[in-house]
């Protein structure tokens, strides 16, 4: 284990901004930090650095006990949440404070921030100050800079929060295969899952200052262990009454459900294949969603949402359809069930 | 109705001109007029006077000790409350800012209270053979204490408004406290820091209330040029009193002229 957390907590005066925070995570990967706002994501990822000390716990980072070691002496590269690029110092002299300060002789730095310039792309744009560059021209600096004095841990703060969708995407497959090129361990941080999906090997799931899960994304999508893992990772909607849908039966210890739109499929009435399984909705609103449609169905007094493909039979508001609920996570406060339709798994020919 | 607007406006720049013309134009003229109403001899004995010239040396003395150890302490200051966290933070910026709202008499009854000969600390500096109050220390120490919100009030908003992550990322980086400040914090506060500079001096040059009840009048030795100007006026040596007047005149239009680039320069930095 490269980094590892053990029992840490923190308080912010009475607020617990960490609560018994533990995991630990392996040497050359890539870790997505993923809550809501002020679920203390930025308060993790400073306690590791050195930035706050913890009321309790400790942290080790490669075996070592760091909890009493300087920031500096931490071996850890920090991208902030708003880059803190220094304001008065060129690009140049921005990636090279690091090496600087650890007192590296003149020709080195000058090789090694070249050759950062150009890992990042920003070969001609040197002695630029930063209010000369833009958002992910900044990101990139912020970047190298905290790569420069070769690190063995990076951790970045939301890299991606202050810069526009679309080159948001192209920067985050740019900085997960530069961190494959570099081979560094890293932590980062960020509220948009598709993000966390897309770029971490594994997820951590924060919410009011605790983990809630962690696992690869693949993993907590399809069990995730807590309600909140559940609602949190990909699309949701909560179901009141799940007893009352066909193919689902009480469980006494939960009384609320989540359904998520790939457990549904819906077809015209009487073409449905499963008319026992299936249940009547109504068409309230159709999206198109670029490459589907997402269709808003009212079923038993609940709201649900589904895909359906563009070349299918076209659907109208207000419309009668025939819908089939394959599974749903059934919640309580802690934990969460995986149910599935129980005249379909009855049947052989579905149970292959 | 576009005629009554511009009526409206004339009548208020006339205004705005009739009264600074009384108040201040006025005034600083018939300094100047005064000074050099028995003509350039009388001026230059007056201002060659050796107390004068000794009033106007602890002057500069006392703005430039007073102007060095609040700016060192502006900075210091400013930087702890804007940061690090800290529990008392609020207290003392409240504190700071006293001076501003005590009237300086009161701040020189203080001092004489408590360092003057039945103040508590009085025993301990006689000990030593210390003497404050009626001598040039206690002179140099009310002055610190009245210009000291000045360089503070500066920079708090500045350090505010940069925040703390550049100092973070620096010191995460294995810089000191000297190469952050060097590199990264003075940079930012440079002009706002010489403006709150500025504005401590002005105020300790012309310092007069607190100092007049710390100095003790001890011609030559704690007298600085605004006790001076009153004690010429007092003995009636209306001329001598207008002539040391306009060197304090003079040196005020060299800062507001000072004060006036660095605001330009301040302005532009912000945007
Ligand atoms: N220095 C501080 N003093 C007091 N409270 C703080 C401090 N820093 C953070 N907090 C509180 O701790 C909680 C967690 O903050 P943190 O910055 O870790 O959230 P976050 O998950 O990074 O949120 P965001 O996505 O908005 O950046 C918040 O409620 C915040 O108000
Ligand atoms: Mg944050």
């Amino acid at each position: 284990m490269y980094v590892e957390l053990r029992n840490i907590n923190k308080k912010f005066g009475n607020f617990q901004a960490a609560d018994n925070i533990s995991f630990s995570i392996e040497k050359g990967s890539l870790i997505g930090l993923l809550g809501p706002s002020g679920s203390g994501k930025t308060t993790i990822l400073r306690l590791i650095a050195g930035l706050e000390d913890p009321d309790s716990g400790d942290i080790f980072i490669d075996g070592k006990r760091v909890n009493d070691l300087e920031p500096s002496h931490r071996g850890i590269g920090f991208v902030f949440q708003n880059y803190a690029l220094f304001r008065y110092m060129t690009v140049f002299d921005n990636i090279a404070f690091g090496l600087e300060v650890q007192k590296k002789d003149k020709a080195y730095i000058k090789k090694r921030v070249s050759e950062l310039i150009s890992l990042i792309g920003l070969g001609g744009l040197e002695n630029r100050r930063p209010h000369q560059l833009s958002g992910g021209q900044k990101q990139r600096v912020a970047f190298a800079r905290a790569l420069a004095p070769n690190p063995a841990l990076l951790l970045l703060d939301e890299p991606f929060a202050a810069i526009d969708a679309k080159v948001r995407k192209e920067l985050r497959s740019w900085l997960r295969e530069t961190i494959n090129k570099v081979g560094i361990t890293s932590i980062f941080v960020t509220h948009d899952q598709d993000e966390a999906v897309e770029v971490a090997d594994k997820i951590i799931i924060t919410n009011h200052g605790r983990i809630e899960q962690m696992g690869t994304p693949v993993d907590i999508y399809k069990n995730p262990t807590t309600p909140f893992a559940a609602k949190f990772i990909g699309e949701s909607s909560t179901i009141e009454n799940y007893y009352n849908l066909h193919g689902f039966s009480r469980d006494e210890g939960y009384d609320k459900a989540i359904i998520r739109p790939e457990f549904v499929s819906i077809s015209k009435l009487g073409k449905e294949i499963y008319p026992h399984a299936s249940e009547q909705g109504i068409v309230k609103e159709v999206f198109f969603r670029g490459n589907m449609l997402e269709v808003k169905i009212s079923i038993a007094d609940n709201e649900i949402i589904a895909y359906r493909s563009l070349e299918d039979e076209e659907l109208v508001p207000g419309e009668k359809i025939s819908v089939l609920i394959y599974r749903l996570y059934l919640y309580n406060e802690d934990s969460v069930r995986l149910i599935e339709n129980e005249i379909l798994t009855s049947r052989p020919e579905f149970s292959i | 109705m576009k005629q009554k607007r511009k009526q409206t406006q004339w009548l208020l720049i006339f205004i705005g001109i009739v009264f600074i013309t009384i108040m201040l134009v006025l005034p600083l003229a018939t300094v100047l007029v005064y000074a050099l109403r028995q003509g350039w001899n009388a001026f230059y004995g007056a201002i060659n006077d050796d107390y004068t010239k000794m009033a106007l040396s602890l002057t500069l003395k006392t703005t430039i000790v007073v102007v060095m150890i609040n700016t060192l302490f502006g900075i210091f200051a400013s930087w702890a409350v804007t940061k690090y966290r800290f529990r008392i933070k609020h207290i003392l910026t409240t504190l700071i800012d006293i001076p501003f709202s005590i009237s300086p008499i009161i701040a020189g009854l203080v001092f004489i209270l408590v360092f003057g000969r039945i103040g508590w600390a009085y025993p301990f500096l006689e000990k030593f053979d210390i003497s404050i109050v009626f001598a040039t220390p206690g002179v140099h120490i009310v002055t610190i204490f009245v210009t000291f919100p000045f360089v503070f009030r500066e920079l708090v908003p500045i350090m505010t408004a940069q925040g703390s992550d550049e100092e973070s990322a620096a010191a995460l980086m294995g810089a000191g406290w000297i190469r952050i400040f060097r590199k990264i914090t003075f940079p930012h506060i440079k002009w706002g820091l010489l403006y709150g500079m500025i504005l401590c001096t002005a105020r300790a040059l012309g310092e007069f209330g607190a100092v007049s009840v710390v100095s003790g009048h001890l011609r030559g030795k704690t007298v600085t040029l605004p006790l001076h100007v009153e004690i010429l006026f007092n003995e009636f040596k209306i001329t001598s009193a207008f002539a040391v007047s306009s060197i304090l005149v003079i040196i005020a239009v060299i800062i507001l002229i000072m004060r006036n680039i660095v605001e330009y320069r301040v302005k532009k930095e912000e945007r």
